[in-house]
């Protein structure tokens, strides 16, 4: 499942040794383009879809997409993260909004 | 303390073996995937000897790795009051159809199972908890959490420890030494997959828990879809250690024991969610409960490969399409579980928007998984010791990568990581020195492994070669149709196994053809050789045992019954460290905890 990135929203997180992205992906999949600055996934087969690289992003530039075989055009869900919950906002694709918010640790 | 940052990708690569970098790096307990069971052997390792050196070799980033990556939402199991370790591991016994089990490592693992999971909640796991203040359970023995931060909460733990953790860095193979009883783990070899750095990590003890083998078995969804990855399991942990004790000849137990599960269908997301913690029954398209079929093996309590395998049985029947039926659920209980799916796979909920499905006017369609070799699920992975020891001295198992011991999941993969860091730190004391960079075989073992793991970088972008993706398709597909896959129903028989061995056997000889144009697909090379490795053993187990015992877990067309008589016993394999050859044999099972054992 593809992570698209954002490319206006995307800053390369520079400056930092490593993007948040890069960091984030169980499978290697993040890098950042030496050319354009920007991060791409370089595998789109290869993901696994577990977001933790859409919740790492901190200018909220990664959106966790369905490939169309198998999901229609266009959901989304977007993890907002805080201390110590977590918000989701996920969008059907007739439009529907719900939003989700939890709990994730007891104390930080 | 510190948790090495992985770093950006290398611009430069090694273009001759000369070109590449070594790090030798000692510890005294070298930790081999800084998973769920990983992280609780460094934490119990410092508590026991906080003077230890410690180091944790991580493929992935710590933070975010392995199975528990994107949050998990129950605890699978944890013993509830009034009930003992001997009553989990009679249940265990009773999911895996009355046995064979090692039922000497499920109570020790049983023993110390609550504890581990009281560690987590100190350590800010939400365990949900009813009105009464107790622990909610979700069925019998599972309770609920908001795990979305799991993994985090253990890596920080593990870092807390004082753990040295190498991120980044994938394991390649084993350090061996020449011990006092035959050849001894001494340490392992790594590539660090961003700077390219060749590690050799020599340790007094290595503990491997590196997860179980996915993508061995094609995924039905990987075709003609951008979703090649689209499984259960963590496709990032590909059975690299089972092949790394493998091919130095530690005892594999069990793999014909595959883990298969039912999960939804189109996105392999969760079920036990839905039809154990929502009550959502299982029907067919006609609307019958499917589980009411299997009344006198337990019904909707039936052994869980009964369960896993009955919506395909309907399937293959011409009963299909299957469903878990949510149209009852109320908007309480729906907004809940869909909490459930985004502390563990948030993105079924994407699924579903993408579908546009209201899950109360439309169930949730189910199917069945690919195969995978999990010894935390089933029974597949080490042979091991009480104290969690391979038969390698010096290498230690926990977690899916330690055979033997169904049903471990969360809490009993954290209670085995304690396990194996007491076993590994008792064997320390009597390991003897290290062979140093001065002994000409150390030196030999790190010129050979570096020159196996780098070969297909070396071969230069213009070889004409296979790539490390061709190979790993090749052997999804052969396993899938050959070796009892999704398509075939899970069935597979002793011809089409010896067609699989034929074509692995190419395979492995076609190692010499793979190349890599960057140190990624330098990571996939070593990756898609272990699958190959780990793929002839699953063969092997799966030809040994002639019988079906677990039906589609292990089903034998040509053996469709139950063979109490030759088989009610442990299928184990080893190759031999010279040769390459794979022998099978089996091991008697022992019952300790008493009761009725084979029922159904
Ligand atoms: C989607 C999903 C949902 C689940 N839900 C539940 C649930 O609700 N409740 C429950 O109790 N259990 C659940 N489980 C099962 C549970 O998560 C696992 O049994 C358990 O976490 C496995 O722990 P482990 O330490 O053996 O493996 P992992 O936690 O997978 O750790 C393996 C580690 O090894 C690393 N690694 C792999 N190869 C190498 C290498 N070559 N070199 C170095 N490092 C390497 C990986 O990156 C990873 O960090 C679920 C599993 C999955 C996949
Ligand atoms: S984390 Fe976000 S901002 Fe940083 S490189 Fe990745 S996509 Fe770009
Ligand atoms: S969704 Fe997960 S697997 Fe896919 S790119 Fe992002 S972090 Fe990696």
């Amino acid at each position: 499942m593809p992570p698209r990135v954002n490319l206006h929203k995307c800053n390369g997180c520079a400056g930092l040794p490593e993007s948040r992205c890069e960091e984030a992906c169980p499978g290697d999949l993040m890098a950042v383009d030496e050319g354009t600055g920007k991060a791409f996934c370089r595998n789109t087969r290869d993901c696994w879809d577990c977001m933790s690289c859409t919740k790492a992003c901190p200018a909220a530039a990664i959106e966790t997409r369905i490939p169309y075989q198998l999901g229609y055009h266009k959901a989304s869900l977007r993890p907002i993260m805080g201390k110590d919950r977590i918000i989701w906002k996920c969008v059907d694709i007739n439009g529907q909004e719900t939003s989700y918010e939890y709990r994730n640790r007891l104390k930080r | 303390m510190s948790n090495r940052p992985g770093g950006r990708r290398a611009k430069a690569m090694p273009k001759t073996l000369a070109e590449v970098r070594v790090e030798v790096v000692d510890c005294d307990l070298l930790i081999i995937g800084g998973g769920n069971a990983g992280c609780f052997v460094a934490v119990e390792a410092a508590k026991l000897n906080p003077g230890l050196k410690v180091v944790i070799m991580e493929k992935a980033e710590i933070m975010r790795s392995g199975a528990c990556s994107a949050g998990m939402d129950a605890i699978n199991t944890y013993i509830p009051e009034g009930k003992t370790p001997e009553d989990l591991v009679r249940w265990s016994r009773d999911q895996v159809g009355g046995g064979p089990l090692r039922e000497d490592l499920a109570l020790s693992n049983a023993r110390e199972l609550n504890e581990s999971v009281d560690d987590l909640e100190r350590w800010g796991l939400p365990i949900l908890r009813d009105e009464d203040g107790k622990i909610h359970y979700r069925g019998k023995w599972d309770i609920s959490i908001h795990g979305e931060q799991l993994k985090p909460i253990m890596a920080e733990k593990a870092i807390e420890s004082g753990a040295e953790v190498y991120n980044r860095v994938a394991g390649t193979g084993l350090l061996m030494d020449a011990g006092p009883n035959g050849p001894r783990c001494v340490g392992a070899f790594g590539l660090h997959v961003r700077s390219g750095v060749f590690y050799v990590f020599r340790a007094k003890a290595t503990v491997v828990s590196t997860g179980g083998a996915g993508t061995l078995y094609k995924s039905y969804t990987a075709d003609s879809t951008d979703s090649g990855a689209q499984i259960w399991m963590c496709p990032y942990c590909v059975g690299s250690g089972y092949a790394m004790g493998f091919r130095q000849g530690a005892e594999l137990s069990s793999l014909e024991q595959r883990w298969v599960a039912t999960r939804t269908k189109d996105y392999c997301g969760p079920v036990d969610t839905i039809s154990v913690g929502y009550k959502a029954p299982i029907i067919n398209c006609k609307g019958e409960k499917v589980m009411s079929r299997y009344a006198h093996l337990g019904g909707d309590a039936a052994p869980r490969y009964i369960r896993a395998n009955a919506p395909m049985e309907e399937w293959l029947a011409g009963r299909g399409p299957c469903y878990c039926d949510t149209r009852n659920m109320a908007p309480d209980k729906v907004q809940a579980m869909m909490t459930d799916y985004l502390n563990e796979r948030p993105s079924f909920v994407l699924f579903l928007a993408s579908r546009g499905q209201d899950v109360t006017k439309e169930p949730i369609e189910i199917y069945g998984s690919d195969p995978y070799i999990l010894g935390g699920h089933t029974m597949g992975g080490f042979w091991v010791d009480l104290e969690r020891m391979t038969t390698v001295p010096g290498l230690f198992a926990a977690g899916e990568t330690a055979g033997g011991n169904p049903n471990k999941f969360v809490g009993g993969c954290a209670a085995e990581g304690k396990l194996a860091a007491r076993g590994a730190i008792a064997y320390m004391k009597s390991a003897g020195s290290l062979p140093g960079p001065a002994d000409p075989v150390f030196a030999a073992q790190v010129e050979a492994e570096k020159t196996r793991v780098f070969a297909p970088l070396l071969r230069g972008a213009d070889y004409d070669g296979v790539t490390p993706r061709e190979m790993k398709e090749r052997l999804q597909r052969l396993m899938d149709e050959y070796a009892g896959g999704t398509s075939q129903f899970y069935r597979t028989n002793e011809e089409r196994l010896d067609y699989a061995l034929r074509h692995i056997a190419v395979l492995q000889d076609q190692f010499r053809y793979l190349k890599a144009a960057d140190l990624h697909e330098l990571m996939e090379a070593g990756e898609t050789m272990d699958r190959v490795d780990v793929a002839e053993a699953v063969v092997h187990h799966l030809k040994a045992r002639k019988e079906t015992r677990w039906a589609g877990w292990q089903t034998r067309s040509d053996y469709p019954e139950r063979d109490d008589t030759n088989f009610d016993c442990f299928v184990e394999t080893r190759r031999d460290p010279e040769t390459g050859v794979v022998t099978a044999f089996t091991r008697p099972y022992e019952q300790l905890v008493p009761g009725e054992r084979l029922k159904a």
